[in-house]
């Protein structure tokens, strides 16, 4: 059983989270009307041996989105952070 | 002890005081109390306790514990029967009922082995070879035949009377093995101040401490070991408990068997309670398990481990036989040797070392035990119990033994071919064993984090090494949790089990040229010999997976825990290759067998899931409502009158509804409060239409469309103050539908300031429908205008309820599902069930009638509303008909990709009205759209998503989903298919809209 330190609850079983998808892909702008890049961002995902950023949600806890840093291999969480404070450090930086 | 022939006057570890009586095959036998099931048959005497797997060849005991690989016994009768169960792990009880398995008409007498006769064809890959290939039909024939031929015990039928529980712990440090070193681990770091579970899959303390004879050192240290760790508070002990399984987070699985030995649990308590341990340090304690040798007809019964006859012996006070042959090729054979010789048998020790230790020849000596250095066992011979063996000279330089030189009449064959750690729970989270040349034997490679291993389970086999080393393991993982464990060494009670001459590796005994040597088994519990070993390697198996998965070598319920090691040396040496080159096969939990109902716990039957009910639920079960499940919710039915079955009851309530007014229950529906001053703007982004213009005290319908262009959801939104709305979503997808609104908000527009709250509990909701429904409600609410132009359709108010009814708080909102003239009434849960009944109360004077899901379910498929059924995630907003909710003015949601080009091919699926051709025939969902005459073929042309009897037509109606949709079929007819019936309905297709297309009584 995976273990995620939740950053609002503490460390907690994978059991009370959801897995929430690929976290390294950026969602389109609200506005971008190309069929491309929304069909990369829906379908098309890297499958990493090791480091991988994904998003998991809190959903039986504080039902935070959290984005993990968790490795496939060894399936080590290696940091984890409110999803909320990377999207706005996102939006202000770009990347 | 009488009727015990081979139990001695004393010793062991019984209660002599306290017989047992059970049976075995039907036969009455007399135990003690402190017997496992297979010392008190060895006590008797009895020592054919099975049939093999293939060859149906005679067994016996082989082993003291869980890598038993022969003794399997069903367990116990009627409901409580158990297959497949080690005799030697079971304790015996009074009663106890066990029958061996996989014979047939009787043990003694099994007609099946003939099958030995036939064992040519049962080789290395049989199955795939006799029936798997071209002819796969051959396997369709005898596989019924074979598996009836070649099996293990069969389970109940019946329901598991007990009950089982779960058990969720945190902890400093979990120790695994209850023998010296976990003892000394667990003292350590308890002593440390560390919170420490003690697992041992044993029901005494004590580990390999026990198997030496009574009343000696170790006995008196583990005494003062255990009484120091329950004084220590923060130590927790659990016996009979097998920690089977370490996951990712070094999250432990533990089994305790509170009621296995006992006849049955104990009233209220679980029969196995199943730990999730969540420590922060393992300790593996969980020792060694030893190797058998592998020679000729080494599976008659009476051949076994050398660890097994002292276990017998110094636990059971058994012995097992009086004429026996101890065969080796390292020191640990001896100590047993030598306590079954003053025990009074007569012992002759043969030892494929050339050399043996001086102190060790001397010992034999004493005790009058003839030593046959540097000579081997060949093989034993015996009808259904071992009565010689051949033993021959052994050249350890080249491997040979020429001839068989003396035959010795035998009663007990025992042998060792050294001890493999138990590495099963390092290797669980990807743990790499390694091979120690020295030992022979794999040990734990470099530790896993979080974890360390301490005595035999690390290769390390002597009383003192366990202790120092546990001890020292427990401190560190104590310390590396924040305690000071850095007390005091613990004294070890000796040193034994140091080895004082090297172990001689020997993995297959030489079978003599002339000489007659019989099968050699590597692999017991599934008949698996070194020919088949050979086979697979001559026929290309070169993995080791591979391997396993060909001969089925290390498979089944011991997962070759005596076998494995042994099959990849001879694989290695067929191969010209070292052990660790070789390498072993993975190890995965489970370490040994656990009861699929301690891993379901409590969760059967009606707890299987968890049960939603609405503050109404009781309400309308005590006035007899049929329920059905909606996902985890129960929601009334239909309300059945005296002698109406499903299709009267929801027939009536569907036309008392269009003909004076209905009431529904649909608390159900998802509700999620949705609050801030970016609250229109998030609605415009998710639902595919446009929201920046719905005025306070108005509803919208409002559809959802994932990222992909398909439609995820419907529901009505209404506005209730300027950043406030109210969002209903339909009953299954309400968690889906609130995890995603709260996904897009944090991780896709987090400057967004919006709140979503799910409020579904929070809200009790009634629909009331039907032309009476104002006069009704007029009758039930005080302060609101329910006129059609104070209050259109769409429109929200608050009000209350008359003085009579405590003017309770209620809001309506003017939706209608029915397509009658609606509203739904929401009040606070809190008050849900007296505004039901309160409603209930005015509609006595206008002939209410309370419906359910399937009158429900039929008013809205008259209307042709889409619900679950075509809100499959397979369809588009295209296809439903509903592309005008689809603004152009704005991007949403899956407003890019829906356009893509299969999306909207005007040939898919969309949504139709359908209609039998004859009005007397019934229509059923999933039945199959297709062309008339066509025979109906994979997909046909589409599917029945929704039917129902329609009181308003006066016959059946259904919804589909067909090609082409109205556009290409409306008017025309198809032919519906139900293939399990074998029937066909021709069908009229027609708009979905079936009844008032227009909406007049909806905007009456």
């Amino acid at each position: 059983m995976l273990r995620i330190p939740c950053p609002y609850c503490g460390l907690r079983d994978h059991a009370e989270f959801v897995y929430g998808g690929d976290a390294s892909s950026h969602r389109p702008a609200q506005d971008c009307d190309d069929p491309e890049v929304w069909y990369d961002f829906v379908f098309l995902r890297d499958n990493p041996r090791g480091r991988h950023f994904e998003f998991w949600q809190h959903a039986n806890g504080c039902r935070q989105w959290l984005r993990v840093e968790r490795d496939t291999l060894s399936h080590e969480i290696l940091s984890v952070e409110p999803a909320r404070d990377w999207a706005a450090r996102r939006d202000e930086t770009g990347s | 002890m009488s009727g015990q022939p081979n139990r001695l006057p004393s010793g062991g570890r019984i209660d002599r005081a306290r017989a047992l009586s059970f049976r075995f095959d039907g036969k009455s036998y007399q135990g003690q109390a402190g017997d496992s099931l297979a010392s008190a048959l060895a006590a008797n005497g009895v020592r054919l306790l099975g049939r093999s797997f293939k060859y149906h060849r005679p067994r016996g005991q082989i082993a003291a514990g869980v890598d038993e690989p022969n003794a399997l016994v069903t367990l116990r009768e009627g409901a409580r029967r158990e297959p497949n169960t080690p005799a030697t792990v079971v304790e015996l009880y009074d009663g106890l009922v066990a029958e061996s398995q996989n014979r047939w008409p009787s043990l003694d007498l099994d007609l099946a082995s003939v099958n030995g006769l036939l064992s040519p064809i049962f080789t290395a890959g049989f199955y795939y070879k006799t029936f798997m290939g071209p002819g796969r039909r051959a396997w369709m024939l005898y596989e019924h035949f074979i598996r009836r031929a070649a099996g293990l015990g069969s389970a109940t039928r019946e329901p598991d009377p007990d009950h089982y529980e779960k058990m969720q712990a945190f902890c400093d440090v979990l120790v695994i093995g209850g023998g010296p070193a976990g003892l000394a681990a667990a003292l350590a770091a308890g002593r440390g101040g560390a919170r420490v579970i003690l697992a041992e899959q044993e029901p005494a303390l004590g580990g390999a401490l026990l198997d030496r004879p009574a009343g000696g050192p170790g006995d008196t240290w583990l005494a003062e070991t255990t009484a120091a760790l329950a004084d220590l508070e923060r130590v927790r002990v659990l016996t009979r408990t097998t920690a089977f399984g370490i996951y990712d987070g070094n999250v432990v699985g533990l089994v305790e068997r509170l009621g296995d030995h006992l006849p049955e649990p104990a009233p209220h308590v679980a029969r196995q309670r199943y730990w999730t341990v969540r420590p922060q340090r393992v300790v593996h304690a969980s020792g060694a398990l030893e190797r058998p040798l592998v020679f000729g007809n080494n599976d008659l019964p009476g051949v076994m481990l050398a660890s097994a006859a002292r276990s017998l012996l110094n636990r059971a006070a058994v012995l097992p036989g009086r004429k026996a042959v101890v065969f080796t090729n390292n020191d640990s054979a001896y100590a047993g040797a030598l306590e079954l010789a003053a025990a009074g048998a007569a012992v002759t020790l043969v030892d494929a070392r050339p050399e043996v230790a001086e102190p060790l020849r001397a010992a034999a000596e004493a005790q009058g035990v003839a030593l046959l250095p540097g000579h081997v066992v060949t093989s034993a011979h015996g009808g259904k119990a071992v009565t010689s063996v051949d033993v021959g000279p052994y050249d350890a330089a080249s491997g040979d033994c020429p001839s068989v030189s003396r035959q010795l009449p035998c009663d007990l064959l025992c042998h060792s071919g050294g001890w493999s750690p138990t590495v099963h729970l390092h290797s669980h989270r990807g743990g790499r064993p390694t091979y120690d040349a020295g030992i022979a034997a794999f040990v734990p490679g470099a530790a896993v984090a979080g974890q360390a291993s301490a005595g035999a389970c690390r290769g390390s086999f002597t009383t003192a090494e366990a202790v120092e080393q546990g001890a020292a393991a427990g401190a560190a993982a104590a310390q590396a949790c924040g305690h000071d464990a850095s007390g005091a060494a613990l004294a070890a009670p000796d040193d034994e089990g140091a080895w004082q001459s090297p172990l001689l590796p020997l993995w297959e005994v030489p079978a003599p040229a002339q000489s007659k040597c019989g099968k050699k088994f590597v692999d017991q519990q599934n008949d698996v010999t070194t020919k088949d070993i050979a086979l697979a390697h001559r026929e290309g198996y070169v993995s080791v997976e591979h391997l396993k998965r060909y001969t089925t070598l290390g498979m089944a319920t011991d997962q070759g825990k005596s076998a494995n090691v042994n099959a990849l040396a001879i694989m290695a040496a067929l191969r010209g290759e070292t052990i660790p080159e070789v390498g072993t096969t993975t190890f995965r939990p489970p370490y040994s067998s656990v009861a699929i109902g301690a891993l379901a716990g409590q969760e059967v039957g009606r707890h299987l899931k968890p049960i939603r009910r609405s503050a109404v639920h009781d309400w309308h079960a005590a006035n007899g409502a049929v329920f059905t499940d909606a996902g985890y919710w129960k929601r009334p039915w239909y309300y059945p009158k005296p002698g109406e079955g499903l299709d009267a009851a929801y027939r009536r309530e569907t036309a008392e509804v269009r003909k004076s007014v209905g009431m529904v229950d649909v608390s159900t529906l998802g509700k999620i409060d949705v609050q801030g001053p970016d609250a229109a703007e998030f609605l415009n982004r998710v639902y595919t239409n446009g929201w920046k213009t719905l005025p306070v005290g108005k509803a919208r319908y409002g559809l959802m469309l994932r990222d992909d262009g398909f439609v995820m959801d419907d529901g009505t939104t209404s506005r209730l103050a300027e950043d406030h709305y109210f969002m209903t979503t339909t009953t299954a997808q309400a968690g889906p539908v609130m995890a995603y609104l709260e996904f897009l908000l944090q991780t896709a527009w987090p400057e967004l300031k919006v709140q979503v709250t799910s409020v579904t509990e929070q809200w009790t909701g009634i629909a009331v429908s039907g032309p009476r429904t104002r006069d009704m409600l007029a009758a039930a609410v005080e302060d609101i205008d329910l006129s059609n132009e104070a209050f259109p359709f769409m429109g929200v108010r608050s009000g209350h309820l008359v003085a009579r009814f405590d003017s309770l708080p209620v809001r309506l909102h003017r939706i209608s599902f029915s397509g009658e003239l609606a509203y739904e009434v929401y009040t606070q849960s809190g008050y849900g069930e007296a505004l039901w009944e309160a409603l209930v109360e005015v509609g006595k004077h206008f002939d209410l009638v309370l419906y359910g899901t399937e009158a429900l379910g039929a008013l809205r498929i008259e209307k042709g509303h889409v619900a679950g059924a075509e809100l499959d995630g397979r369809t588009t907003i295209g296809d439903l008909g509903l592309e005008k909710m689809a603004s152009s003015k704005k991007p949403y949601a899956g407003s890019v990709l829906r356009h893509r080009e299969a999306l909207v091919d005007p040939d898919r699926p969309r949504l139709v009205g359908l209609i039998p051709e004859d009005r007397d025939e019934r229509l059923r969902n999933g039945m199959i759209l297709c062309a008339q005459g066509e025979p109906a073929t994979g997909h046909g042309l589409g599917h029945i998503t929704s039917v129902t009897y329609s009181p308003a037509l006066g016959h059946y109606v259904g919804l589909g989903l067909l090609r082409g949709g109205l556009e290409a079929h409306e008017g025309g007819l198809v032919d519906a298919v139900n293939a399990l019936e074998d029937k066909t309905v021709p069908v009229r297709v027609v708009s979905n809209h079936f009844f008032d297309p227009k909406g007049e009584r909806m905007y009456a």
